[in-house]
Formats: structure tokens, C-alpha cells, sequence
């Protein structure tokens, strides 16, 4: 019975599944880039998670083209609305994070972390 | 509706609209409107506390025109208003504190850039203090770790990119970790505002809908605030984020930001959830262990350390797993003494990082143990408000440590399973905490060796060499005091605060 459910809600399955890949990504990979793909992985999860649950199969986004009202016809816009704060947030956090990326790679010229790390203890400051 | 009850938000909105102004100032101005912005919304927020102890309740402000299922809220009671202008107390004296280390290791041209990120984090800080709406919490936590990541970094050098580059990956998973439990949270209950959720939660968990979703969303959402605010095993980026940043980020950093983070975790165990609920899922519990691990870790880590600074930014991990032991109770004591040791850390380290600065000052700016040799000789004032850190946080009577040790030890008798972990574990802390701040203490009064001040030849450092500094440790050295002594009427606040809480 609870795999029937894991069947029946597949999308959301594969969310959570995305979610762990980028998850595991950002905490274990050396590589700056890598890490940050794994963030970037590990929000849009989350938001095809949010998108799956605010859709509802068979109605359309709340905007009125055709004069139909009926509340029946049109899905929750808050969802919809949370992803794309979601987005915004991410995306800042994502240049910031690049931008820092870019920083550490002039002064090391090396994108892996423990690399950075060990050089710096050489070098104290 | 009165005048006063508008001020949460004007003090939100004006930190917001402080920050952008200040990027079209040059450094000299925009210090200046930050002082000033910190010192009107200090002035606010006291205004606000004033009128929540005269009310004796907690008021919900509308933002916008939309009631209460649809729009925003802030909702304001005590605790709130007494976070919110110590919060600012502190960080107007972070701030007055550092201001020689900032002129002197910031580049001119960025000096303003500095000030734009304390006001983002000042209005992201009192945006999470105030807040009723779960989604407004989590995108003001985003900009919390912004622009933290932007005090980190704006002394320049490749120790500070580092632990920059680091907070932001362990800020990120929690991040990322509190989004899922928020975005769980909003599927489960359909609502976004905390007290709705609260009223659909415990439907929930009446009928034992949904159990294993509501416990999992429990466990993200507490793992997530928890690497934020680095209890124990996600500390790594820590000691070198809060050595080496300039000292007013220091202190804002280790006194300000994680309790901010941990405060958004008292007011979604109390106000979205429910603490019986949180309680009963056991998760307090892995909160206890982490904690209780993390004091004792936390302290060994700072006996072996030899940077001063790093030394106290260690003793943090060690204060953070005491406030995570303090939940872990279970119990309403537990949690009013993980709240008045909010209080009496934010209180006593940012003193002890200003203090040490002046100590450093006067040991030829070297941060290392053995140069401090005498210090508290050739800076007399710094070396005295050392102390007073140093004894607050071993916990002795006077000082406002001793009060939330005291606190805590009442809060352990009265639960009793976690009895004898929590009351060993406090012992143990507290002799090694005895170990490494007195060892400091001796090492700044042992007389330097005359060859060798003759050799180094230190700068003796008086009160009129830096004024700011000097005014601001003694205001820290007043606080200190005053928390330790007046403690009652504090703890009586806190507790009538959180019966509004929820």
C-alpha cells in the first residue's frame, strides 16, 4: 500500500529525490562550482515541490482572459507566488556565492576547498 | 489604535530603506545615518516595550489591508519588544566599539558598503523578531545570512574569503532544509501565517493525520535553524569567520545573528507548532544531546586554541549548545533560561571581543596568547572589562552568567530524566570554561619581563587614546552588571512574555 502511494505521487518522490542529490552535493563535493550546482539543484527541488502542490489538474493559472470566475476554474496563485520569491532569494544566493568563488579562485587559482584550506594554514594569514 | 503600535514596522522599514541609502553616501555619512537609524529604532522599540508592559498583552499589526488567512502580519508582545531593543542596545555598542579596527581595516572606498549590510541585518533581525508569517521569516533569514556573509567578508584577506565561503554552504543547507519544512508546513495546514498553522496543526495532530509528515517537518525545520545558528557538529566555520572579520562583525556576528535564527526557532516551537506537540516528538531530545555535547566540545576546543580571538569565538559554540541543552528540558524553565542566556551571551561576548581588542591594541596588535603577557597593565580599562567577560561567563555571582548558570541548574532539577546529564554537564563546562578565560585573566596580569617590553616596546593604551571604545566597554561593563543584579524583574518579563507567545 505504501509503495502504491510512492507510485501515485511519483513527482513529489522525485522532488525529495532531487533535494537529497543537491543536498549531498553542497555538503560533500571539493569544487566551489560543484557545490554551487548542487545549491542550485537542491532550491529548484524545493520549487518543483511547491509547483507540483499548488497545481491541481485541469485548471489554469488565476488570470481572467475568457470571463470565466467560477473559483472551480483556476488554481491557488500563493504556490505559484512562493516559487518565485524562492527563485529571487536563490538567485542572489547564487551570484554571492560565485562572486566569492571568483574572489578565492584569483588568490589560490584552485576551485577545491580543502586545497584552500590547507594553504592557508602555510601561509597564516 | 495608538501611534506607538505602528513602530515595529517603521523600524523594519526604516533599517530596510537605510541601506540602499547608504550606498550613495561616502563612508564618513553613512556611518553616521547608521548610528542614527539604530538609535532611533532603539528609541522605538523601548517606546513599543513601554506600551506592551502597560497593555500587558501582545497586539497583531495588519500589513496591508488583507485579514488575517490572506495578508501579512507582525505581531508584538514583551519578549518581542525586549529582543528588539536589546538587540539594538548591543548592536549600537558593537558598533561604537569597533569603530578605529574599521577605519583601519577597511578600504576607504567600502567603508560605506560596510554599513549597508548592518543595516539590512538590523531590519532582517527585528523582521524576524516581529514577524507572524512563516514565508516573510524565511526570506528575512536569507537576507540575515547575506549580508552576515557580507561582514565576513569585507576585511579582505583569504582567511575571511574562506570562512565566508564556508558560512554561506553550512548557512545554506539549513537554508535549504528550512525552506522543505516551511514548504511541508504550508502543505499540510494550507496556511502561512504561524497562528493559523498552530489552529490546523493541532487537528492534525488530534485526529493523527498526517503523524509522520508533521514529525519529519518538525526535525527539518529544527536541524535547519540548528546548523544555522552552529551548534555543534556545524561549527566548522566559526572560529575563523569571528577571528579574523574586523571586530564590530565579530561582535554583531557571534551576539547578534545566531540568536536571531535561534529566536525564530523558540517562536515556531511555541507559535506554529505548539511546544507539547514539539515536545512530544522527541526532537527536543536530539537538541539535548547536540547541546550537551557541543558545551563541552566547544570549551576543549578553546583550551587548545592560542589566538585570542579564536579562543572566544570557541567559547560561542560552547554558550549556543547551552541555549540548544536549555530547549532540550522540554519544560517552560528551560526554555526562560535558554532566553536569558540569549541575553546574558549577547551581553558577554560581544564585551569580550571588544575587550580583547583593547588588549590586543596594547600587545602590538598580535593576537597571540604569550604576547598578552601583562597587557591588562598597559590597557587598564580593557583589561578590567576582560575580566568582567571572563567572569560572567565562568559564571560568577555579580555577573549576568551566573544568573542564566543558575537558571539552567533550576531548570535540570525539574526534569528528571535529563537531570544528572544536564547538571554534569554544566559542572564540566564550567570548569573548563574556568580554565581558559582564567587562564587569561592571569596571563594579561602577569607582569612582562622588563627585556622584553624593552625589546617590544608596547603602546601603553589610556582612555583618552580611544574614547569610543572605552565608552562603549564601560556601557558593556553596566549591562553586564545590571543583568547580573536586576535579573527578577528580567525573568519575570520573560516569563510573562512567553505565556503571550504562543
Amino acid at each position: 500500500m505504501n509503495l502504491a502511494n510512492l507510485f501515485n505521487n511519483y513527482e513529489e518522490a522525485v522532488a525529495m529525490i532531487l533535494f537529497g542529490i543537491g543536498f549531498s552535493n553542497l555538503l560533500l563535493q571539493k569544487n566551489l562550482i560543484k557545490k554551487i550546482i548542487g545549491l542550485n539543484i537542491m532550491d529548484t527541488a524545493v520549487y518543483l515541490f511547491l509547483a507540483l502542490k499548488g497545481y491541481i489538474e485541469g485548471r489554469k493559472a488565476p488570470i481572467v482572459v475568457n470571463g470565466v470566475q467560477s473559483v472551480e476554474a483556476y488554481i491557488n496563485p500563493i504556490p505559484s507566488g512562493l516559487v518565485l520569491t524562492g527563485i529571487v532569494v536563490s538567485v542572489s544566493v547564487t551570484a554571492l556565492m560565485l562572486s566569492l568563488t571568483i574572489r578565492l579562485y584569483r588568490r589560490y587559482h584552485t576551485l577545491d576547498l580543502d586545497e584552500i584550506s590547507t594553504r592557508l594554514k602555510k601561509e597564516g594569514l | 489604535m495608538e501611534f506607538v503600535q505602528n513602530f515595529p514596522f517603521f523600524s523594519i522599514i526604516l533599517s530596510l530603506f537605510a541601506g540602499p541609502l547608504c550606498s550613495i553616501l561616502n563612508g564618513k555619512w553613512a556611518k553616521r545615518v547608521n548610528l542614527a537609524v539604530i538609535t532611533i529604532i532603539l528609541a522605538m522599540s523601548s517606546a513599543v516595550l513601554a506600551f506592551t508592559l502597560r497593555t500587558g498583552d501582545s497586539y497583531v499589526y495588519m500589513m496591508g489591508h488583507f485579514p488575517a488567512p490572506w495578508g501579512n502580519e507582525i505581531r508584538v508582545g514583551m519578549l518581542e519588544a525586549l529582543m528588539a531593543v536589546f538587540f539594538c542596545l548591543i548592536m549600537l555598542l558593537c558598533m561604537i566599539g569597533g569603530v578605529l579596527e574599521r577605519e583601519r581595516e577597511i578600504e576607504s572606498t567600502k567603508q560605506n558598503l560596510y554599513y549597508i549590510m548592518v543595516n539590512l541585518l538590523l531590519s532582517s533581525l527585528l523582521a524576524l523578531i516581529y514577524t507572524n508569517d512563516l514565508f516573510t521569516a524565511y526570506v528575512f533569514v536569507e537576507i540575515n545570512t547575506i549580508s552576515a556573509c557580507g561582514l565576513i567578508m569585507i576585511r579582505q584577506n583569504g582567511r575571511t574569503f574562506e570562512a565566508a565561503i564556508r558560512y554561506m554552504i553550512m548557512s545554506l543547507l539549513g537554508s535549504g532544509m528550512l525552506l522543505l519544512g516551511i514548504c511541508f508546513l504550508y502543505d499540510l495546514t494550507g496556511h502561512l501565517l504561524m497562528s493559523n498553522i498552530k489552529e490546523q496543526v493541532a487537528i492534525l495532530n488530534a485526529s493523527g493525520q498526517y503523524h509522520m509528515p508533521l514529525l519529519i517537518t518538525v526535525g527539518l525545520i529544527s536541524v535547519g535553524i540548528a546548523i544555522k545558528s552552529a551548534l555543534f557538529p556545524f561549527h566548522a566555520w566559526l572560529p575563523d569567520a569571528y577571528g579574523y572579520s574586523t571586530l564590530s562583525s565579530a561582535a554583531i556576528l557571534s551576539s547578534l545573528v545566531s540568536k536571531g535564527y535561534i529566536f525564530l526557532l523558540v517562536k515556531i516551537f511555541y507559535r506554529v507548532i505548539g511546544f507539547d506537540i514539539v515536545r512530544d516528538s522527541k526532537i527536543i531530545n536530539v537538541l539535548f544531546v547536540f547541546g550537551v555535547i557541543g558545551m563541552i566540545m566547544g570549551s576543549i576546543s578553546a583550551i587548545k586554541e592560542s589566538n585570542i580571538r579564536r579562543m572566544i569565538a570557541y567559547s560561542s559554540v560552547a554558550q549556543i549548545g547551552y541555549i540548544y541543552m536549555g530547549f532540550g528540558f522540554g519544560t517552560e524553565l528551560g526554555m526562560i533560561a535558554s532566553l536569558y542566556h540569549i541575553i546574558s551571551h549577547a551581553a558577554t561576548k560581544s564585551l569580550l571581543f571588544v575587550a580583547a581588542s583593547g588588549i590586543t591594541d596594547a600587545s602590538g596588535d598580535s593576537t597571540d596568547f604569550f604576547d598578552l603577557t601583562g597587557a591588562g597593565y598597559r590597557n587598564k580599562l580593557a583589561g578590567i572589562a576582560f575580566t568582567v567577560g571572563a567572569l560572567s561567563m565562568v559564571g560568577f555571582p555579580l555577573f549576568t552568567g551566573f544568573i542564566s548558570k543558575l537558571l539552567f541548574a533550576q531548570a535540570a532539577v525539574d526534569s528528571y530524566h535529563k537531570l544528572l546529564p544536564a547538571l554534569i554537564a554544566l559542572a564540566v563546562s564550567t570548569i573548563l570554561n574556568t580554565v581558559y578565560f582564567m587562564k587569561t585573566v592571569i596571563r594579561i596580569y602577569t607582569p612582562e619581563k622588563r627585556e622584553v617590553l624593552a625589546k617590544k616596546q608596547y603602546q601603553v593604551i589610556t582612555m583618552k587614546d580611544q574614547k569610543w571604545k572605552s565608552a562603549a566597554l564601560v556601557c558593556f561593563i553596566a549591562i553586564n552588571l545590571f543583568f547580573g543584579l536586576y535579573s527578577e524583574p528580567v525573568v519575570g518579563l520573560l516569563e510573562r512574555g512567553l505565556k503571550i507567545f504562543a
